[in-house]
């Protein structure tokens, strides 16, 4: 296989410039690395920039409601446990409108990746604060500037028991693309939030302002992304420095493992054409 | 002797009326009576006042009765409560001692509570009762302690026995106190065998059905189907998940369904409300799904454990935008179980999101039925198959046809891959704003189909038609008491059941009522929504509307009793 086995042929829509392009290149790359084939891997996405994403690789996909990304990622993977399942979503769709999904499903560890293009705000409607942009930032809403706390996603994650948290840089491809196949990888839920500029909206968080600050944890021989505490420290950090890399990583028992569907035939392999109910009508007898 | 009988078991929350009224269900159950049983209970978990209602009687029942002929009461506020629907020559029991209550000449006094204490526990009372209530019916045999033995079976020996204990000190009393025999029945033939209400009968539905992925919030008159799909999800290969709120619910049903397997959830109302954006998903991305909307009355949190029919209007409408599906209202516990598996069958064909609506009343109320027809709706597939699969290397997932149904394909089962989109898409199933595409998939999703559904809509049924000279049109729930009154007016009162209302069968409908002159509904809600959609859709008018919005639904007494001012 090569990456234009992963090529789709719908036009793309982002503006140019946009840091989607980044993931887009490192999650191809990802994928070759992988080597399942485009049948065997499902994208899924809610609704804005990062939602559009399945479309432009050659994969299956399914582009459901803004801020419902996850449940049906989730329950696809239930449903065909030999699906690789992945989700592209951002700050608004996967932190706002599907908090609460992104919370419990955390809670239910089961095995999809989930790709956060945190741009620091919303672009599709054009330009209003999102749940991780910075205090104090002015947009057409926020007029005085944003007042509210940002939402930590990182740190939301670690204390919610995720085993595996992770920033990414969409400039610094290698690096992203070596950090989405860990993610896929990983047994259980995986969270990439990966900083990304938009370069209409976003004009404090741009290239130069990321590239001045990022560094990698993998030149960090010392740090244990194993360590909770630690990892709690890393997630926080947030200013002069921001780290990239496996914030934390831990062995947790799946969703799947838990409830031995991992063992089972798969649900769709399940043949429902004649099935025999009688051992259900015992306890109404 | 007696055609019928009704038995209510009141008292307050947690003081066991549900275990006293199974118990008898179950022992009734044996005895080959046809039984219905109903509940009215309120949302609490201790006190307030609550009843278990049970029929029994020689022909099959699917309605209450206003009276009772046997009331128990287990405390002293449901005497007042519920004496005054003592039917003529029926008893009322009671403790005068623990209610400090004069003696009546219709109550039946029994020291309930001395008995039990002196058997360890006011607990007692509960088997007590139930031994005192097979006495009085004049059923004497050993299958009253193996439904004890059954009931208890987790509690451990000395509870049973305990519990044997009990049940015996009623039927003895009963034998030295109540001398005579006018409550004795005879028992019918053996033909029922399963005992259940509407929920269990679409969880069976569904599993018979293959639906192999359940996600939903417990709310309540539509939890006990996510309960009944869990105690059965290990043995059928099914996984139920109880999702954070209804939203992820609906959406998860979608995402296992685009997997590839068949999938459910049920609500309320409120619940449903959440799940309309969902709703519209199924319908644009073209992914079956189906949804039982257990009603309760409304608006918001209304009365959330008693029955409604109210939904119908947000049924047939909700959701943003036009598309199709199918809304079906079975009026039986078994009709609950043959529509559920239809409505996997259509939701597939079709590729549709498919209500069922029940309510409170068809939720909880119980029937012994008889076996359930394994061969009556068969399971069929509409999904392009495993082996077919494995040609197809260039797959267009919204592929325009002339029956609106483009194949469906199961990812990775195709040499190819899968677009689905929530956006208007093209046929590839790729995000477009083409004016003419648009129109085409608008075309597809709400014309195309519909005709598809409107030649397979299940037809209205029709009772006591012939000389009728006064017809009466229902849905849902109120089946059973609408039924009664039909059947006790010598013919001239007709009755529709509609098991389907949209796409309603409107061909079926006129021709039925061609030559009445006299069509009314009956509704257990305020506005006459089925009226309204009668004369909107079939052009059917509708001269007057019975309908009931007190939370409580039609029992078969008071409709004749509305029904006959009308004749």
């Amino acid at each position: 296989m090569n990456i234009n086995d992963f090529k789709s042929n719908d036009p793309i829509a982002w503006c140019s410039g946009c840091g989607d392009f980044g993931i887009l290149t490192a999650l191809k790359k990802s994928l070759l690395k992988l080597g399942r084939e485009p049948k065997d891997i499902l994208l899924v996405s809610g609704i804005g920039q990062a939602a559009k994403l399945p479309h432009y690789i050659k994969s299956n996909c399914f582009n459901g409601l803004h801020g419902r990304a996850i449940p049906p990622a989730v329950a696809a993977k239930i449903a065909n446990n030999k699906l690789t399942v992945i989700v592209t979503t951002g700050d608004g769709d996967c932190y706002g409108e599907g908090g609460n999904h992104f919370l419990h499903n955390i809670r239910r560890n089961t095995d999809i990746t989930v790709i956060v293009h945190n741009n620091q705000i919303y672009g599709l409607t054009k330009g209003q604060a999102s749940p991780t942009t910075d205090p104090g930032y002015v947009t057409k809403v926020q007029t005085e500037g944003v007042v509210l706390e940002p939402l930590h996603p990182l740190e939301m994650a670690i204390a919610l028991g995720c085993a595996f948290v992770a920033r990414g840089y969409c400039s610094d491809l290698e690096h992203l693309s070596w950090l989405i196949l860990e993610g896929i990888n990983h047994r259980g839920f995986s969270l990439i939030d990966v900083l990304q500029p938009c370069v209409t909206f976003n004009k404090k968080n741009t290239y130069e302002w990321y590239s001045k600050r990022v560094y990698k944890l993998n030149d960090d021989k010392s740090y244990n992304p194993n360590d909770k505490d630690s990892a709690y420290r890393k997630a926080a950090e947030w200013g002069e420095r921001i780290p990239i890399g496996i914030i934390y990583k831990a062995e947790k028992e799946s969703y799947e493992e838990k409830t031995g569907l991992n063992q089972k035939t798969a649900l769709i392999d399940e043949n429902i054409d004649d099935i025999d109910i009688s051992p259900a009508l015992k306890k109404f007898i | 002797m007696l055609n019928e009988l009704t038995i209510k078991i009141a008292g307050e929350a947690g003081q066991g009326m549900q275990t006293v009224g199974f118990n008898l269900c179950q022992l009734l159950k044996r005895t080959d009576f046809y039984i219905f049983a109903n509940q009215d209970y309120m949302s609490r978990v201790r006190g307030g006042n609550n009843f278990f209602q049970l029929r029994i009687s020689q022909k099959p029942s699917q309605a209450c009765r206003k009276l009772s002929d046997i009331i128990v009461t287990l405390d002293k506020q449901s005497v007042a409560i519920h004496g005054t629907n003592l039917s003529e020559g029926g008893i009322l029991i009671m403790d005068s001692k623990k209610f400090n209550i004069a003696q009546e000449e219709r109550y039946f006094d029994i020291p309930m509570y001395e008995m039990a204490l002196s058997l360890g526990s006011d607990l007692f009372v509960n088997s007590i009762v139930y031994g005192l209530i097979s006495g009085i019916l004049g059923i004497t045999n050993g299958n009253i302690f193996e439904v004890i033995k059954e009931a208890f079976s987790d509690k451990g020996e000395e509870l049973i026995s305990k519990n044997i204990a009990a049940a015996k000190a009623g039927i003895d009393y009963a034998k030295n106190n109540f001398k005579d025999e006018r409550f004795f029945m005879t028992a019918r033939t053996g033909e029922r065998t399963l005992l259940m209400n509407g929920n269990e009968a679409i969880a069976l539905g569904a599993i018979r059905a293959g639906c192999k992925f359940y996600s939903g919030y417990p709310m309540t008159p539509s939890t006990s189907i996510m309960n009944e799909m869990a105690y059965h999800a290990k043995d059928f290969n099914i996984i139920v998940e109880q999702a954070e709120d209804e939203i992820a619910a609906i959406n998860m049903v979608i995402g296992a369904s685009f997997a590839g397997v068949r999938a459910m959830t049920a609500t309320s109302g409120g619940g449903l409300s959440l799940m309309v954006e969902g709703l519209s998903l199924a319908a644009m991305t073209e992914t079956p799904a189906v949804i039982v909307d257990a009603q309760r009355p409304a608006p918001a949190t209304g009365f959330p454990t008693r029955t409604e029919q109210a939904d119908l209007n947000f049924v047939l409408y909700c959701g943003h935008g036009e598309f199709t599906r199918a809304v079906f209202t079975p009026g039986t516990i078994e009709e609950a179980y043959y529509l559920t598996i239809h409505a996997f069958n259509l939701a597939e064909k079709y590729q549709i999101p498919v209500l069922i609506m029940t309510d409170q009343y068809l939720a909880d109320s119980y029937r012994n039925i008889s076996e359930l027809d394994r061969n009556a709706i068969k399971v069929k597939r509409f999904i392009i198959s495993r082996e077919a699969s494995k040609n197809i290397t260039n797959y267009k997932r919204y592929e325009l046809t002339d029956s609106g149904i483009s194949p469906r394909a199961i990812p990775s089962w195709i040499n190819d891959v899968i677009y689905a989109d929530s956006d208007e898409h093209n046929q590839e199933g790729h995000i477009t704003e083409e004016a003419r595409v648009r129109e085409s998939m608008v075309e597809k999703r709400l014309y195309k189909k519909m005709q598809g559904l409107e030649k397979e809509v299940i037809e209205p049924k029709s009772y006591n038609f012939e000389k009728a000279t006064i017809v009466i049109i229902g849905f849902g729930s109120t089946f059973g008491a609408i039924k009664e009154v039909s059947d006790a007016s010598s013919g001239k009162i007709g009755f529709i059941h509609l098991p389907q209302v949209w796409p309603l069968p409107k061909k079926g409908l006129t021709d039925l009522l061609k030559s009445k002159q006299k069509v009314i509904t009956v509704e257990n809600n305020a506005s006459g929504q089925l009226a309204k959609l009668l004369h909107s859709e079939a052009d059917i008018k509708i001269e007057k509307s019975i309908l009931k919005f007190d939370g409580r639904p039609f029992n078969a007494d008071d409709l004749i009793e509305e029904v006959n001012k009308l004749l």
